[in-house]
């Protein structure tokens, strides 16, 4: 067994859910080499060296991995390929514009989404919005595939000792280029890594009664999320959305408020360790699989919720 | 320019699925089917771009068994002007699609290709990259805005930390996010209109596409079940419980 994982970063730090994503790795051997494919990345590249578990790490440092794009992303991907068993990515954005390119590339099955390894060719993945888990087994001789981040723990930052390797790089593909980014600014914890969540759905009425949550939030160290409704009404941009179509999230404890609780949504945050439920109505779908259920008016219960905690602080 | 757009019937996303007893899939018999979601919203962006002039024709491609016509149909009553239904009962994986859907993109020479980003019921959100990969063309996944130009096409898409946009040359290919357009409601006169327009039915075997599953499904189940909990009565109940009972803040 020889993995390959692909590092997610921004050219300065590397992304949390790599080091789910090297776990994975781990549970299928020890052989295992991450991908740094960046622009100035030598920060990345050292960072995940000292990743617990890497045996190595491979830098390819050029200008049109800047942005990993998907078709210089696989262009180099595929020229490493050979001799590696599996080729793993996390189930971001990133991820998965990448590897089934990848994939298609090597003429191999990819596999999306997977939350569980139960040998080196056998996993399962949740499908129909998560409603249903389904165990495949790949024929393929490279077994390429995104992990759920949120099914694996993450790896310890510390005490690995990779050795760093050059790799030149494949030459621009040139066919696409970057343009520009808009990314939401937050001082909060990121929505797939915090440990409580605080989700508001149509309920919320408008964006600004979002600032009601975001007080909570506060409190509790806790990042916002959203429903798609909340998303499509335009409440909060749409990288806030939980769900089958949005982030995938597992915290300690996940508070929704006005959301009816779909199916689209509970796929996103059904794993989460505690649900709570504030909805003024009794028959949401979205009490059947909370923890603690409070029928009340969002409107009154938020802001005594932000009161309760800060006598809880005051409390010690 | 020309514009084809893959369109998949799967199982309406209304409808709780469930597995089958024996665990070699979901139950499909006398469940409600529909188009993709995702889709939808791929035709209706081929259509926008029609009707802003920039594009002079649109195919519908949809592959799989004989009631695929029906998504198809749909595609044609919201506004394509063709359709091809490549018909066979076997089992599909993304894979198998993207590769006879490069088949059709080399018989049919499109400019622009639109697919969904993903499936509501395989949701593996790879088909578009793969077709992308086997034609050598640029991508632009999760798309919530195209803006065709000239010999290019700048795609915003939805990426984690928010929005990114990139250009690339055409031909290329793009897949829907939820958040492109709103797709438009299919009006009576127009489905009768869809009956009359052209669909071509064509076998994997006539595109030379070898099809054969790559992934064994072993065993299909639902996952755990979550229990319903409590209700309490109060704020303060519900601070107390979080803080003394499952000590979660």
């Amino acid at each position: 067994m020889s993995i390959l994982v692909i590092a997610e970063h921004d050219n300065v730090a590397l992304k949390p859910a790599t080091l789910n994503t090297v776990t994975a790795a781990t549970q299928l051997g020890e052989d295992i080499a991450v991908l740094v494919a960046g622009h100035n990345c030598g920060a990345v590249a050292e960072a995940a060296a000292q990743v617990a578990g890497v045996k190595k790490v491979l830098i390819a440092d050029a200008p049109h991995y800047a942005h990993q794009l998907a078709e210089n992303m696989a262009a180099l991907v595929v020229g490493l390929a050979s001799g590696h068993t599996h080729i793993l990515a996390p189930a971001t954005a990133a991820g998965k514009n990448t590897l089934p390119r990848v994939a298609a590339l090597l003429d191999v099955a990819q596999i999306t989404d997977v939350i569980k390894i139960d040998s080196a060719d056998t996993f399962v993945r949740p499908i129909y919005a998560g409603n249903v888990l389904a165990t495949v087994q790949s024929k393929d001789a490279v077994k390429v595939m995104t992990v759920r981040g949120t099914a694996f723990p993450a790896a310890t930052v510390t005490g690995g000792s990779a050795a760093i390797e050059t790799v030149a790089p494949a030459t621009d593909v040139g066919v696409s280029s970057f343009v520009g980014q808009q990314l939401t600014q937050s001082d909060r914890p990121e929505l797939t890594a915090a440990r409580i969540i605080v989700s508001g759905g149509r309920g919320m009425g408008n964006g600004d009664n979002f600032k009601l949550l975001e007080d909570v939030a506060d409190k509790l160290g806790a990042a916002v999320g959203a429903s798609r409704a909340a998303v499509d009404a335009g409440f909060v941009p749409n990288d806030y959305q939980v769900g089958q179509t949005g982030k995938v999230v597992a915290p300690t404890l996940y508070v929704a408020v006005g959301i009816s609780g779909a199916i689209q949504h509970l796929a996103g945050m059904k794993d989460s360790k505690v649900i709570v439920a504030i909805n003024k109505d009794e028959e949401a779908p979205i009490f059947q699989v909370a923890d603690y259920g409070l029928v009340a008016d969002l409107f009154a219960a938020v802001p005594e919720l932000s009161k309760e905690l800060d006598k809880l602080k005051a409390a010690g | 320019m020309k514009i084809l757009v893959a369109v998949k019937r799967v199982v309406d996303y209304n409808v709780k699925v469930r597995a089958k007893a024996d665990g070699t899939g979901v139950e499909t018999a006398n469940v409600k089917m529909s188009m993709n979601p995702f889709d939808e919203i791929a035709v209706e962006e081929a259509i926008r771009l029609q009707e802003a002039g920039k594009a002079q024709e649109i195919v519908a491609i949809s592959l799989g068994v004989t009631a695929c016509q029906d998504t198809i149909r749909t595609a044609l009553a919201m506004g394509a002007d063709r359709g091809i239904l490549v018909e066979t009962d076997a089992e599909l994986q993304p894979l198998a699609v993207a590769k006879l859907l490069k088949a059709a993109v080399e018989k049919e020479k499109p400019d622009l290709v639109i697919l969904g980003k993903q499936a509501i019921d395989d949701d593996a959100n790879q088909t578009g990259q793969m077709l992308a990969a086997l034609l050598g063309w640029p991508q632009g996944t999760f798309a919530s805005k195209v803006e065709l130009g000239d010999g290019t096409v700048n795609v915003t898409r939805e990426v984690d930390g928010g929005l990114e946009t990139v250009a690339l040359k055409l031909p290329a290919l793009v897949t829907a996010d939820l958040r492109l357009n709103e797709p438009r409601f299919v009006k009576l006169p127009n489905i009768m209109k869809a009956k009359k327009k052209p669909l071509e039915v064509l076998k994997p075997a006539d595109l030379g596409v070898d099809i054969a599953p790559r992934l064994v499904t072993l065993k299909v189940q639902e996952p755990p079940k979550r229990q319903a909990g409590i209700k309490v009565g109060s704020v303060a109940e519900l601070v107390d419980k979080l803080h003394n009972e499952a000590h979660v803040i």
